[in-house]
């Protein structure tokens, strides 16, 4: 079977027929070609797939397409407005807040659902909002550093 | 791994989800998804039919009314941890539900998912039988109600039947002079408890008159502490750490990450820091 599904993508309609079983993730990246939000663990402890689902950010490897039907999906294709960087990217730019950038469309989700419910947090704050998302590449530091530096410039 | 194939049912109500649980054997109820779907990946469940649930909002509620809160089986754990009626009514509730896994998983899973899975390193199980609170459950031919304390049977195994929903969870509202807290010893990569010990006590005239210790992650099941030898007590730390001494698990269960050993160890700790925890918010 399949299951009919309309949501909005980065402020766009969406229309498709999906099988039950397809993950948001799956769909998202091959339906809409949309590799923004990528599969780390599938386990949904490393926070790579991370999308906002009507301003929540959710790991879309731990959920079916089917259950976004009416949704509207925030995937990190959506966040730049006119070609300029929105400012948690540029954040991620400025504050050297990536090194190979796996994490980095998660991390900057999350971080922008916790900037929605805490337009300025603390380090302690940040750190806990971005508990979900993993960096192999040990760049906590400066991934804070970049959060900080969007808070301000989104204040 | 894709999940095996299935059928996916919207339900409109809880009546339709029960009549599609009756009209398709084995089927299973889905709400946030959080416990499931990593199951189905594991293949270690298969259904045939997935009823979605999520969108009932019958069970959506938090109220609270005569003394007792109740919570719907579809708020999610994000939902729990920031509702203010809990936090003026049932804290200790909120706490732990903010303490489960992560933002994003906490926008995701929801309490009755989370107690229906009934994993041992759930967060949500030991504050509800240290409430004394009742789970309740819907069929075609009516409803009843669980002591959570009987609602948690074994690994992963609760009360629910197959032609069952679970629509909410009713528990007392801390009255004056009782405080409550959750603590846990997280895994650090699964944000699961390793253990985590739900407390309360009620302390009237500096005296306390009632005391409770519920500790998850050691056993099956969460474990309850006889800790009625704080009743008169000022509860001195002594006091504390001489009643959280009294876990005592028969079976404790033990992994890779902690033995059964190392468990009932970091219990009797964290026991100790949840009735201290508590004291100093009664």
């Amino acid at each position: 079977m399949t299951v009919s599904i309309q949501l909005e993508v980065n402020g766009k309609p969406v229309q498709a027929a999906v099988e039950p079983r397809r993950l948001l993730v799956h769909f998202l990246r091959e339906d809409l070609g949309l590799t923004g939000a990528n599969i780390g663990c599938e386990t949904s402890l490393c926070g790579a797939c991370t999308v906002l689902l009507d301003g929540n950010a959710v790991k879309s490897c731990t959920m079916l397409a089917a259950q976004a039907d009416g949704a509207s999906v925030t995937t990190i294709e959506g966040l730049a407005r006119n070609g300029e960087l929105h400012p948690l990217q540029e954040g991620f730019w400025e504050k050297h807040g990536l090194q190979c950038g796996y994490c980095t469309p998660g991390m900057i989700l999350s971080a922008n659902y916790l900037l929605a419910q805490n337009p300025s947090p603390n380090d302690e704050e940040i750190r806990e909002g971005l508990k979900g998302n993993i960096c192999r590449c040990t760049g906590y530091h400066n991934i804070v550093e970049a959060v900080k530096y969007a808070a301000e410039r989104m204040s | 791994m894709y999940q095996a194939q299935f059928d996916y049912r919207r339900a409109g109500s809880v009546d339709e989800a029960l009549s599609l649980l009756q009209e398709n054997e084995d089927a299973k109820l889905m709400a946030g998804g959080h416990s499931l779907i990593p199951m189905m990946k594991l293949r270690l469940a298969q259904p045939p039919v997935v009823i979605d649930i999520g969108r009932l909002d019958e069970l959506k509620g938090i109220s609270e009314a005569g003394g007792s809160v109740r919570v719907g089986s579809l708020p999610t754990h994000a939902v729990i941890a920031a509702s203010d009626g809990l936090a003026a009514h049932c804290p200790v509730l909120a706490e732990a539900a903010g303490h489960i896994g992560d933002a994003q998983v906490r926008n995701r899973g929801t309490i009755g998912g989370n107690i229906a899975h009934a994993d041992p390193g759930s967060d949500i199980p030991p504050v509800l039988v240290l409430l004394g609170a009742s789970v309740h459950l819907q069929s075609p031919s009516g409803t009843r109600s669980v002591a959570a304390g009987d609602f948690f049977q074994d690994l992963l195994m609760t009360d629910v039947g197959e032609d069952e929903i679970l629509t909410h969870v009713d528990a007392p509202a801390l009255g004056s002079g009782t405080g409550a807290a959750y603590l846990k010893f997280e895994h650090p990569a699964s944000g699961y408890a390793v253990v985590g010990a739900a407390a309360s006590v009620t302390v009237q005239n500096g005296r306390c008159t009632a005391a409770g210790l519920v500790v998850g992650g050691v056993s099956a099941t969460p474990t309850a502490v006889d800790v009625s030898s704080l009743v008169g007590t000022d509860l001195s730390d002594d006091a504390i750490a001489a009643a959280a001494s009294g876990l005592d698990a028969e079976d404790p269960i033990g992994d890779i990450f902690a033995s059964g050993d190392y468990r009932v160890h970091v219990g009797k700790v964290y026991g100790k820091r949840a009735l201290a925890a508590a004291r100093d918010r009664a």
